[in-house]
């Protein structure tokens, strides 16, 4: 680490939500061994997850999930050259200055793991590391930002392998930031206290048409198809979970998602590396979840 | 909250008319580059494919992750035409990853990783560390004028061997070069593109691309 110019800034906005921008078009893969690191870097993942089990996991066994521990997030570090990503719990900030001790490169605040405080999400702006949160619509996402957020991800529903509650989130997000382009500024002072989220930032979006940060999404994205689906419907890039790890040949599969993000729009392309990747992730049905195990709720 | 804007923006001197500039579109921050270009005047052409090339004066690769470009620039046949096109003269501007991609040689690279050369330089991947090592620093580039350069580093990769037909355009205080031009190609380890820098695409235009054509 160099300090030798005092006009040095770490940490700051800019360089938290650049490294997001680096991400853009490109697949974000769980991880819960260095060994599966290694098959995402391979893959061609541009960052991997580190958490101690997948949502599938998370969802089947129950229990309070909490951030992974440290030796597991090291050895990943040290198997893979990628950025590597690991969640903390909602609100849980000493999980949050744990993982910055330990060069983590991005922090997930996750509704995956039990929530820590159901009032409050980290204060994080306090972290030279940045965050990135889920959000099921932009009043939440803005809310995010305003605490700091460098990064935002759709929600969907995590663990799941179904992709509809995903395209609902992305959908209801740019939605929303479209409406907002259309409005005049008296109406834009309603929107603001609607969305529940500070009236600059509402101003902002109107103006620019999009988020200040990078929006992935996220949450029961399984197959090319689908990820190719999140990037038409106007993603940046694609987290995915259970969806490699969870099926029958992970390395083939996890490589298939990655093109077909880069060739998000030719059909082409996707139908060729969706041929002969085996089974997918078997998978639940989000209406067959009742809501209050649904995962997208927490976070508010 | 808000980013503060330290741009020169699209500067006095224009760029000339009709130059059509590709923007390598594999993975990346490419389309912040395509709108930097298209506000100097440029037609931008975002490359994914072989044939993709066949129209271009010139090329941007953009920040992003460089193996992850590798992988897929050979997985899709682009590799071999692009080392093509630069070793018969094409311009090429590369931002951080893209840096990477134009260097000779790749220290601390990933198994097997490939970059496309055709910079006589040896470049340190994420030569800082974690990303809270990532920083925003003034650099004075003669080059560009007088006004520093605002430069964001991010997970950022540094040259650490210039060879001799390349040369240096900045370095930290420290010494450690990050900015460098051979001929037709130019690397930085910064990101111009997501500052409102315009300096180094407008360099690069009309010092590259208007004079190869």
């Amino acid at each position: 680490m160099t300090e030798s110019t005092s006009a040095e800034q770490f940490g700051s906005s800019r360089v938290k939500r650049g490294l997001a921008e680096m991400l853009k078009g490109g697949v974000i893969m769980d991880v819960v061994t260095a060994a599966q690191a290694r098959i995402a870097e391979d893959a061609g993942a541009v960052a991997v997850m580190a958490l101690e089990r997948v949502p599938a996991d998370i969802r089947s066994q129950g229990g309070v999930a909490r951030m992974s521990d440290p030796d597991l997030i090291d050895s990943i570090i040290a198997e893979v050259n990628i950025p590597v990503m690991a969640k903390a719990r909602i609100g849980h900030f000493v999980e949050a200055q744990i993982l910055e001790v330990l060069g983590v490169d991005y922090i997930d605040e996750s509704e995956v793991l039990s929530p820590a405080d159901y009032l409050n999400h980290i204060d994080k702006w306090n972290f030279t590391i940045p965050f990135v949160c889920g959000a099921t619509n932009l009043g939440e996402a803005l809310r995010r930002i305003t605490e700091g957020a460098a990064m935002i991800r759709s929600k969907g529903e995590a663990g799941t392998g179904d992709v509809s509650e995903a395209t609902k989130h992305i959908r209801t997000i740019n939605g929303e930031i479209k409406r907002l382009t259309s409005m005049s500024r008296d109406e834009l002072y309603v929107a603001a206290k609607e969305l529940q989220a500070p009236y600059e930032l509402v101003a902002e979006i109107a103006s620019t048409g999009k988020l200040p940060v990078v929006l992935f999404t996220a949450g029961g994205v399984a197959t090319p198809a689908d990820a190719a689906m999140m990037m038409q419907l106007g993603a940046d890039g694609v987290f995915v979970g259970s969806g490699i790890f969870k099926a029958g040949n992970p390395e083939q599969r996890a490589a298939a998602i990655v093109k077909a993000v880069t060739f998000y729009d030719d059909a082409k392309v996707i139908a060729d590396v969706s041929r002969g990747l085996g089974e997918a992730m078997v998978g639940i049905n989000v209406s067959d979840i009742p809501a209050p195990h649904r995962l997208a709720s927490r976070g508010w | 909250m808000a980013i503060l804007s330290v741009g020169t923006g699209p500067a006095e001197t224009a760029v000339p008319p009709g130059l059509r500039v590709g923007v390598l579109a594999l993975q990346g921050d490419f389309r912040e580059h395509a709108q930097v270009l298209r506000e100097l005047g440029a037609n931008v052409d975002l490359v994914r494919r072989p044939e993709e090339l066949d129209q271009i004066d010139g090329l941007v690769i953009p920040g992003g992750e460089s193996s992850v470009m590798d992988k897929l620039a050979r997985t899709f046949g682009l590799a071999e035409p692009l080392r093509a096109a630069i070793r018969g003269g094409l311009p090429v501007y590369g931002t951080c990853a893209g840096l990477i991609m134009l260097a000779d040689t790749i220290l601390d690279g990933m198994n097997g990783q490939q970059s496309l050369g055709g910079l006589d330089i040896a470049v340190r991947r994420n030569a800082f560390g974690p990303q809270t090592a990532s920083f925003e620093t003034d650099l004075d580039i003669p080059a560009l004028g007088v006004k520093p350069v605002h430069a964001v580093f991010i997970r950022a990769p540094v040259v650490e061997t210039v060879g001799p037909r390349a040369t240096a355009l900045a370095t930290l205080d420290d010494g450690r070069c990050v900015a460098v031009q051979q001929g037709n190609l130019l690397g930085t380890s910064f990101h111009p593109e997501i500052t409102g820098e315009y300096r180094f695409h407008q360099y690069f235009l009309q010092k590259l691309v208007a004079a190869a054509r």
